[in-house]
C-alpha cells in the first residue's frame, strides 16, 4: 500500500466544546486519546518522509489546544503540506499571527479548516453551544485578513445543504463577514458516537460486509492511502479511533497493508464517497 | 555523455481546453524558438468552442499527444470527464462544459483519442523523462506546487524509473529541483490562463542538461474572438470571463489554500 497522507490526532478526544454529533465523543473531560507531543509526531514525521508521503493532517480534540502545535506545525511544513482542522473558537490575533508566520516561512501550503454544522448559527449553535457560529466566522475571517483564507467545513445536518440556493445565500454571508473569496467543503455525517444519540445509528443494511467492491471502489476509499497516528497506535482512518480493532500498529511502516471494511463507518466512506482530506 | 541525435529543446503543453487559437498561437511560438518536438500532455477539451477545431492543428503540428482523463472519458462514452472535483458547484460547471463537448467532437476524433498513450517516455540530454496527464500513477491525481512534498516526488521519480517527470492538469505551472536529484514539471494549459489577472497562457520549453532547464512562456491570443465564440455557442459567461480577465471563475474549490490566495475569486 502507498501512503500518500498521515493524519496526527494531535489533540487526542480532549475538546472545548462538547458537540452533539461528535463521532468521536470529544468533550474537555475526554482522555480516552491523549494528546500527541512534538517528540511523537516528529519520530511519525519522519518515517513519513522516508515513506514519500504527500501531506498531513491535523485533528483531534481541538488541535490548537496542544500547547506544542505550533512547533509541531513548523516541523510539518518542512516536510509538505499541512491542513489544521479547528473549531476556531481560540482562534485569537496571536494565534492567527503564529500561523500566517508559519505559512510564510512554508513552501508547502499551510491550510486551515474551520467546522460548521450546515449554513447558519440555528444549526451549529444547537450541536456546538450557544454563540459557537458566530465566534467560528469570526475567527474565519481573522485568517482569511491575514492571508489564510480557511476552507469552511459544512456537515450535512440539514436536507438543504446540497442546494445551490442555500450555497449561494451562505456564500453571500459569508463574503458580508469578511470572507471575499469563501471556500467550502461539505461533510457527510457518521453515525457514530454522539451521532447515534442525536439522530440515529447505522441501520442493518447500511454496512459493506460481503459486498463486493471494485478495485476502482477500494482505491477511493481513504484507508487505502492514509493512516491517523494517535496516543494509542496508527489508525487505519481518522473515524475509528474509538475501535481499538482500527488499531493496525505502532509505526507506519507496520499498517501498509488493507483493512476490512467491517465497521458500520465504512459505509458512509463508499456510499457517499467521503474523505476527511480536502 | 548526451546522445549525439535526439533534440536538444522541446515543447510542452497541457489542457488545450478546445481553445484553438491558443493551440495555434503556441504551435507557432515554440517553432520560433526552436523547439523540435512539441508534446501535449491531454485534456484537449473542455471550456472552449469547436472541439473538433484542435485536431487538425495538432497533427498538422505533429505534436505527440497523451492522454488525458477527458480523451479517456470521450474516447470510452463516460458520462463526466473525471476531472477529480470535490465540489458541487466545480462539477455542475463541468459537467456543462463536458456535455457540450461531447456532443460536439466527432466519431474519428473520439476513436482517435482512444488510441493515444498515457505516457511517454524520452530521453533529453542523457536524462530519461516521464510525460504524463495528472501524474505517473493517476490520470486524474492533482500535483499542485504548495501540496506536493519533495518526499513524494522523489517516491513517483523512484516508481517509475525517470530522472525528470512531466504533468499538467492542474492548469497552474511550476517546476521544482529535487533536493538529492530528480526533477519535476507542471507544464501548465495553454486554454486559460494561469489565474494571474493576464490574458494568454503558458506553456514549457524545455532545454536539455542535465539538469534539464525550463523556461515557461507566457504567449498570447485573440481572446476576444475566442470570448465571442463561446458565448456564440452559448457557453457559460463565467468561462468567457476568465478568457478575458485572465482570473479563474470555476473550478476553484479544488485549489489548495496558497493558490487560492493568488487569485481573485
Amino acid at each position: 500500500m502507498a501512503l500518500d497522507t498521515v493524519w496526527f490526532q494531535v489533540a487526542g478526544t480532549i475538546c472545548n466544546l462538547r458537540c452533539t454529533h461528535c463521532f468521536i465523543s470529544c468533550a474537555p473531560d475526554n482522555h480516552s486519546q491523549r494528546m500527541l507531543t512534538l517528540a511523537e509526531v516528529e519520530e511519525r514525521l519522519a518515517e513519513a518522509e522516508a515513506l514519500g508521503v504527500k501531506d498531513y493532517y491535523f485533528t483531534g480534540g481541538e488541535p490548537f489546544m496542544n500547547r506544542e502545535i505550533f512547533p509541531i506545525l513548523a516541523a510539518t511544513l518542512a516536510l509538505g503540506p499541512a491542513t489544521v482542522l479547528t473549531n476556531g473558537l481560540i482562534m485569537d490575533a496571536s494565534r492567527v499571527e503564529r500561523l500566517r508566520a508559519l505559512a510564510a516561512g512554508s513552501p508547502y501550503s499551510l491550510d486551515l479548516r474551520i467546522s460548521l454544522d450546515g449554513y447558519k448559527a440555528e444549526t451549529h449553535d444547537a450541536i456546538r453551544g450557544p454563540g459557537t457560529f458566530d465566534a467560528a466566522t469570526a475567527a474565519a475571517a481573522r485568517l482569511a485578513a491575514a492571508g489564510l483564507n480557511p476552507v469552511l467545513t459544512v456537515t450535512e445536518v440539514t436536507p438543504d445543504i446540497g442546494s445551490p440556493r442555500a450555497r449561494a445565500a451562505f456564500l453571500e454571508r459569508m463574503r458580508a463577514l469578511g470572507l471575499p473569496r469563501p471556500r467550502l467543503k461539505v461533510l457527510s455525517m457518521f453515525r457514530i458516537g454522539r451521532e447515534v444519540e442525536r439522530e440515529r445509528g447505522y441501520s442493518s443494511c447500511e454496512s459493506l460486509r460481503g459486498a463486493a467492491l471494485t478495485e476502482a471502489d477500494t482505491a477511493a476509499l481513504q484507508c487505502s492511502s492514509s493512516r491517523m497516528v494517535t496516543g494509542k497506535g496508527v489508525y487505519v482512518c481518522p473515524i475509528l479511533i474509538d475501535h481499538d480493532d482500527a488499531i493496525m500498529g505502532s509505526t507506519l511502516g507496520a499498517t501498509l497493508r488493507p483493512f476490512p471494511l467491517s465497521h458500520s463507518a465504512c459505509y458512509t466512506c463508499h456510499a457517499f464517497g467521503v474523505t476527511c482530506r480536502t | 555523455m548526451p546522445p549525439a541525435t535526439g533534440p536538444r529543446r522541446i515543447a510542452a503543453f497541457g489542457g488545450v481546453y478546445s481553445n484553438w487559437l491558443a493551440l495555434e498561437a503556441v504551435l507557432l511560438d515554440a517553432r520560433r524558438r526552436g523547439a523540435e518536438a512539441i508534446y501535449c500532455l491531454g485534456d484537449l477539451g473542455a471550456f472552449g468552442p469547436h472541439p473538433d477545431r484542435v485536431w487538425p492543428l495538432l497533427v498538422a503540428g505533429g505534436v505527440e499527444t497523451i492522454q488525458g482523463n477527458y480523451e479517456e472519458s470521450l474516447a470510452s462514452g463516460a458520462g463526466d470527464c473525471n476531472c477529480g472535483y470535490t465540489d458541487p458547484r466545480d462539477n455542475q460547471f463541468a459537467q456543462l462544459s463536458y456535455d457540450y463537448t461531447a456532443a460536439r467532437t466527432s466519431e474519428p476524433f473520439k476513436h482517435w483519442m482512444g488510441t493515444l498513450p498515457k505516457h511517454i517516455r524520452l530521453e533529453l540530454g542523457g536524462q530519461r523523462l516521464l510525460l504524463c496527464h495528472g501524474s505517473p500513477r493517476r490520470i486524474n491525481e492533482f500535483l499542485w506546487e504548495t501540496t506536493t512534498s519533495n518526499a513524494f516526488l522523489r517516491r513517483l521519480l523512484a516508481e517509475c524509473g525517470a530522472d525528470a517527470l512531466l504533468c499538467t492538469h492542474t492548469g497552474l505551472p511550476w517546476q521544482r529541483d529535487l533536493p538529492g536529484g530528480g526533477q519535476v514539471v507542471n507544464v501548465g494549459v495553454i486554454g486559460r490562463p494561469p489565474n494571474d489577472g493576464r490574458r494568454g497562457g503558458v506553456y514549457a520549453l524545455l532545454d536539455a542538461g542535465p539538469p534539464l532547464r525550463t523556461e515557461f512562456i507566457r504567449f498570447d491570443y485573440d481572446a476576444e474572438r475566442l470570448a465571442g465564440e463561446m458565448r456564440d455557442e452559448k457557453l457559460p459567461e463565467e468561462f468567457a470571463e476568465t478568457i478575458l480577465t485572465g482570473w479563474w471563475t470555476t473550478c476553484l474549490e479544488i485549489l489548495p489554500a496558497k493558490e487560492r490566495e493568488r487569485g481573485r475569486h
